[in-house]
């Protein structure tokens, strides 16, 4: 974890031991700890349902927490909520706009509540409109914008008083990548440019590793892993070898056989081994072809953060994030 | 720190622009009830034959009526619009900002009188394009738009807090009928003197909503009735006052930003 000095806490965050229990339910947040320091993009990577959104809620004065404190900007999240809630902006999981407002009159309601001076707010909201490829658009009603639209204006609404801290909870679920990387390219320019810091929530491997700065894995309430990304992949260290039987019925056989050169991953794709240190994809294929094996195809695979969640957890994050939606499922249909 | 009357103004402003987007969500407030009155006015004009009966006219009498279901009728737009916003997350992203939450009540609020306002012009000029005369005059128009804007404002909080309280527009509209009894029980077809089954007379005289009309009535048919007026206007202010209070402290349970 990394330390934050009382001169540099103006834009940072830091959580010891937080905790946020719902009635009836489990400890969504179960005892986190962290520290973001100013001008970070600090990537919160979990799948559905491990408590990114709950941390997000609690950090943004919206949930207060069941034990624990919290400070954001060298602010008490529970004691200091509104002095908080001036220094953030925040988009959250779901773009929550009105369908009968346009884009425009969003960002002036949003600059009058946030207390932008009168005479700011019509060239703050043609800057960001601008800025967010908007412009052609503010006056639409924001009932037909596309999801990559709507997404853009949540951004711009989270930046209209210049907030020093941004938290984005899911910022490109389901975005089509170009969008995705639109946003990927703002965020990491209001931190180059204004140095903002930046809490990010995601469930994209991609995301946290090209965007964050430093990752902290979550799951099921408790941080599992935290560094940044080549700190984490190094923890790893060895690759994997990730083979695609040719017929389902071999799968066993497959792993058994590559189980001599490393240990074995729980996939669900594929049959995949960590490889021993000084093995290489070179020697699985010789070996392959030496004993006839039936593959359809043999890759060889750098640690990612998958990896580190799949060591972390024993589970991958796909899976993890299908556990969990399956579960969620069943609540429902309970 | 800022004043907080912006930030009710930007609010009250979205209220009203969303409300005039929505022709669904103003027009039915506007004609349902004045096709409602010219149905009694043509049906049951020979009511004012009975003796005791204050006046010639069935339709300076049932006017009064449209002031109360246009208010019944904000009460559940601006209670659907309200659970709207918090099921979709709109009033998550209102409490994230400086926005005080007496400002948002107010604000969401001041848009309710509005269109209260709008509505009580629009029945007053339906009323006397087709003939009435507002026996109090000039000065009991404008007693009616106060009066309008204040059963707007009681009604407005009581759909407020219904949902903030349930947060579910599909709770409000089911409870929309239950508030329409109490119209129906009440002397809006006839004055309660002249109603001949005693248990409605004993439950119209019990329901404030009858006193609620007599005010507007008796505004338009008579003149100046003190007793019809403080009736009136306290009924309305004491539901006004609760609705409010409830509306407040459901507002503060359901918005728990620190």
């Amino acid at each position: 974890m990394g330390t934050v000095g009382p001169v540099e806490r103006e834009n940072g965050i830091e959580v010891e031991n937080l905790v946020r229990e719902y009635r009836k339910g489990p400890r969504a947040v179960d005892g986190i700890d962290l520290a973001v320091a100013p001008g970070e993009i600090y990537g919160f990577l979990g799948p559905n349902g491990a408590g990114k959104s709950t941390t997000v809620h609690v950090l943004t004065t919206l949930l207060p927490p069941t034990s624990g404190t919290a400070r954001v900007g060298g602010y008490d999240v529970v004691k200091e909520g509104p002095k908080v809630r001036s220094l953030i902006g925040v988009a959250l999981q779901e773009a929550a706009l009105d369908p009968l407002l346009t884009g425009r009159d969003h960002l002036r309601l949003q600059a009058t509540l946030q207390s932008v001076r009168k005479d700011q707010r019509r060239a703050r909201a043609d800057d960001l409109l601008e800025r967010v490829g908007l412009a052609d658009a503010g006056d639409r009603k924001v009932s037909g914008y596309s999801s990559g639209m709507k997404r853009r204006l949540d951004l711009a609404l989270a930046l209209i008083h210049q907030p020093r801290i941004l938290f984005l909870d899911e910022p490109t679920t389901g975005l089509d990548p170009q969008s995705r990387t639109a946003l990927w390219e703002e965020v990491a320019r209001l931190r180059r440019e204004e140095r903002v810091t930046v809490f990010l929530t995601t469930q994209y491997l991609e995301e946290a590793d090209v965007l964050a700065d430093r990752v902290g894995i979550i799951d099921q309430g408790k941080i599992v892993a935290e560094g940044t990304p080549a700190e984490l992949k190094a923890e790893i260290g060895r690759p994997s070898v990730h083979a695609i039987p040719h017929r389902d019925e071999d799968r066993p056989k497959i792993a058994e056989f590559l189980s001599q050169f490393g240990e074995p991953l729980a996939t669900t794709r594929d049959v995949a081994v960590r490889l021993r240190d000084g093995l290489g994809l070179t020697d699985i294929v010789r070996a392959v072809d030496a004993n006839g094996v039936d593959v359809v195809d043999l890759e060889l695979r750098a640690p990612s953060l998958d990896d580190v969640f799949l060591a972390k957890t024993g589970r991958t994050l796909e899976g993890a994030t299908e556990e969990a939606e399956a579960e969620q499922q069943q609540k429902r249909a309970r | 720190m800022s004043s907080a009357w912006p930030q009710v103004g930007a609010i009250a402003r979205r209220s009203v622009v969303r409300t005039a987007r929505q022709p669904a969500s103003f027009i039915p407030p506007l004609i349902f009830p004045i096709a409602l009155m010219a149905v009694n006015a043509g049906g049951l004009q020979s009511s004012t034959d009975l003796a005791g009966f204050p006046t010639e006219s069935f339709l300076a009498f049932a006017l009064a009526v449209p002031f109360i279901q246009g208010a019944l009728f904000s009460t559940m737009n601006a209670g659907t619009d309200l659970a709207r916003d918090i099921q979709t997350g709109f009033v998550n992203r209102l409490a994230l900002t400086a926005l005080r939450d007496w400002a948002l009540l107010t604000g969401q609020l001041a848009g309710v009188v509005a269109l209260g306002m709008l509505q009580v012009l629009f029945y007053l000029a339906v009323g006397v394009t087709a003939g009435v005369e507002i026996a109090s005059g000039l000065g009991g128009v404008l007693v009616l738009l106060l009066y309008g804007a204040i059963v707007s404002l009681a009604f407005g909080a009581l759909g407020a807090f219904l949902a903030f309280r349930t947060g579910s527009g599909e709770t409000i509209q089911a409870l929309f009928p239950v508030l329409f009894v109490f119209l129906f029980i009440s002397s809006m077809n006839a004055p309660r003197n002249l109603i001949g089954v005693d248990w409605f007379r004993t439950a119209a005289t019990l329901n404030p909503v009858s006193y609620m009309i007599e005010c507007v009535r008796s505004l338009i048919i008579e003149g100046w009735n003190v007793q019809a007026l403080l009736l009136g206007f306290g009924f309305v202010i004491l539901i006004g006052l609760v609705s409010l209070a409830l509306a407040a402290r459901a507002m503060r349970l359901r918005m728990t930003r620190t």
